[in-house]
């Protein structure tokens, strides 16, 4: 099949979009079992996320966290298991199918994975042409301008190239990408990694407002206590190669697995939560006081 | 099926509503917005209290329609409120094109630029040379410094693993020089004189020259394309930081690899062919199959061989040169990479066949007939 067909396939599959039943539930896993060769990442790995919520999750290095990311959006192959998306198993679905919970979802991954010979508007217009054709230039124009600054991208950065940017401007533009749809589920790889302490809490702060103005359901992969603390409605952690525990942070304290213990009061959880009641505390005070 | 957003029209007192109904999605407002953007007359309320979904996509153009109109927004719902104040908190007219189309103004301009490029490459390309002969003879003073296993890693790539598609190759041309030469020999009765013509002509010219422009395609390219994607990584960078010369670690290898294997590869080559010509001789011509190799060592003066080893490793230095430069020139984007290595292969067989000819003329010249 040529690129062009497969795009005029895309196309139109993408005037039929199916509409997926709303669930409580945008992801299901059941028994997810990943392996490479004789290691195996995951086995029997059981996740739930609810609509709506923002659901970290965490692990040590290597416990498959990107794999599972991967798993998820479909671009590796569980040797066993099932995923629902949507309701739909995207193991098992149809091209069309997974069409249609292609154009619900965005992703963010760790490099921001920006197209490297499109501008931060042209990458961000990729998606948008690729799934509504029928779409005017002029409003896919209008589109790119504003979602560059919804994202906290200064005005000039939507005509510059990926290598133009810096770091965090990089996430952010990959993030102005994910957020291209509008989508309900948004998948988000490490997305404070690398950014200086004050960027990192306006992403957050960034998240929070946007998950909260559109409804989005975020599955956000970090090690930045402070992003747990501060916008994470639930906490999943991996390790043994399965969710060893998920729920809020004080749930998960009440846990008494050594990784978790360590995990979340360590010097550096300890401090991130503190700020976190301090910030708080402020809040309230600020509250009363108007 | 999907369904789309659409609009009407109500006039009550002189004041103009426009109410939108329908899906204010992304999915959704493909017919709604050139409609709305064509809506000429005044309109001075935008009822949106019909609207089923709203994302920013939708908030976006009755923002927009709004402005335009001077218009006010009545029904909005809490979280249409938000996303349109959202939107329009970002709203903003700066240019999104890129500087990157050129008009015909610029065009003395830009052969002028291209001028100056050929000019630099060349000084560094000579530059590149004389960095990797200097590490070369940092090499010869200190001969620890050698990347032995990158080396003989190298010379597998660019040597062993090539031997079956330079081999099958060679045979393949073997065959074909043989057999069209023979139906003109046959013209004559000459042929006999196949064997000169497959002997000499692969050992003098084509095993080294059709090996040259297969290695240039196999690794020049690789060199190229691993160089170019290391710069990419900063790779190349982080080594300059360790005190790693790139040139020593990276170039001098695949150089080195290239010089050694080349000669090997097309002496393999020339013989593969003249297998290829006798089994075809054999066949057709009814020259035994040992006879026509007896008749080569007759034949064929040494000096053939000769001159074929003497071009052999300076194809290979002008392929890995090539290769190696154009991938240490890689910035920027992935697309880079591939035009950088499409050049390391275009000027590689371009290099070799010119210096091939040169060659030729000089070799004829000198007396080795």
């Amino acid at each position: 099949m040529s690129a062009q067909d497969q795009s005029d396939h895309i196309a139109e599959a993408a005037e039929n979009i199916p509409d997926v039943e709303d669930t409580d539930y945008p992801i299901r896993i059941r028994g997810l079992t990943n392996a490479f060769g004789n290691f195996v990442v995951h086995e029997h790995l059981d996740l739930d996320v609810r609509k709506g919520e923002i659901l970290g999750i965490v692990g040590g290095s290597g416990t498959g966290k990107s794999v599972l990311m991967r798993s998820i959006i479909g671009l590796q192959r569980p040797s066993e298991g099932a995923i629902d998306v949507f309701g739909r198993d995207i193991v098992e679905a149809e091209p069309d199918e997974e069409i249609g919970v292609r154009s619900r979802w965005g992703v963010l991954f760790q490099g921001g994975a920006l197209f490297s010979t499109l501008t931060v508007a042209e990458n961000v217009q990729v998606p948008l042409k690729q799934f509504y054709p029928e779409l005017d230039q002029e409003l896919l124009d209008e589109i790119a301008r504003y979602k560059v600054v919804l994202t906290g991208l200064p005005e000039n950065a939507a005509a510059k190239f990926p290598s133009e940017l810096s770091g965090g401007m990089k996430k952010r533009a990959g993030l102005a990408r994910a957020l291209a749809l509008d989508p309900e589920l948004l998948f988000l790889d490490e997305p404070t990694a690398g950014l200086d302490p004050v960027g990192a809490a306006k992403f957050d702060e960034l998240l929070r407002e946007l998950t909260d103005t559109l409804g989005l359901t975020v599955f956000l992969i970090t090690h930045d206590l402070d992003t747990l603390y501060a916008i994470c409605d639930r906490v999943a952690v991996l390790a043994d190669k399965k969710v060893i525990a998920i729920g809020t942070i004080p749930e998960l304290l009440q846990t008494d697995h050594p990784w978790i213990q360590e995990y979340f009061n360590g010097p550096r959880s300890r401090a991130a939560a503190e700020s976190h009641d301090r910030g708080k505390a402020l809040d309230k005070t600020a509250g009363e006081g108007s | 099926m999907r369904e789309w957003a659409d609009f009407t029209v109500e006039e009550r007192g002189g004041r103009v509503t426009v109410a939108i109904t329908g899906p204010l999605t992304v999915s959704g407002i493909g017919r709604l917005d050139p409609a709305l953007r064509d809506f000429a007359d005044s309109v001075q309320t935008i009822d949106i209290s019909a609207v089923e979904r709203i994302d920013t996509v939708g908030a976006w153009i009755v923002h927009r329609f709004a402005e335009e109109k001077s218009a006010e927004i009545n029904g909005a719902s809490e979280a249409a409120l938000v996303l349109i104040d959202a939107v329009e908190e970002c709203a903003h007219d700066a240019d999104i094109a890129p500087e990157r189309d050129r008009s015909l103004k610029n065009f003395t301009a830009d052969v002028g630029e291209k001028v100056v490029d050929f000019g630099k490459g060349v000084t560094h390309n000579i530059g590149f040379l004389g960095s990797i002969i200097a590490a070369i003879g940092g090499t010869i003073a200190h001969p620890r410094r050698l990347r032995v296993r990158a080396l003989v890693r190298q010379m597998e790539l660019v040597g062993v693993t090539a031997l079956p598609i330079v081999g099958l190759m060679s045979f393949l041309i073997g065959i074909v020089i043989a057999q069209q030469g023979a139906v003109q020999l046959q013209q004559f009765g000459a042929e006999a004189f196949t064997v000169n013509l497959v002997g000499r002509i692969t050992l003098r010219e084509l095993g080294v020259l059709m090996t040259a422009i297969m290695v240039a395609g196999r690794s020049g390219s690789a060199f190229a394309a691993q160089i170019g994607t290391m710069q990419l990584t900063e790779e190349v960078d982080a080594m300059r930081t360790i005190g790693v010369s790139p040139i020593e670690a990276l170039v001098l290898p695949r150089v080195l690899a290239a010089v050694l294997m080349m000669p090997l590869l097309g002496f393999y080559a020339s013989v593969v062919a003249i297998i290829g010509g006798a089994v075809i001789a054999d066949m057709m011509l009814g020259i035994p199959f040992w006879t026509f190799l007896a008749r080569v060592q007759e034949v064929v003066p040494t000096y053939d061989f000769w001159i074929g080893m003497i071009k052999a490793p300076v194809f290979g230095l002008i392929i890995a040169l090539a290769g190696c430069y154009q991938g240490m020139q890689v910035k920027g984007n992935a697309e880079e990479v591939g035009l950088r290595t499409t050049m390391a292969v275009v000027q590689a067989i371009f290099m070799v066949i010119v210096l091939d000819a040169f060659f030729a003329v000089f070799f004829t010249e000198i007396g080795f007939g």
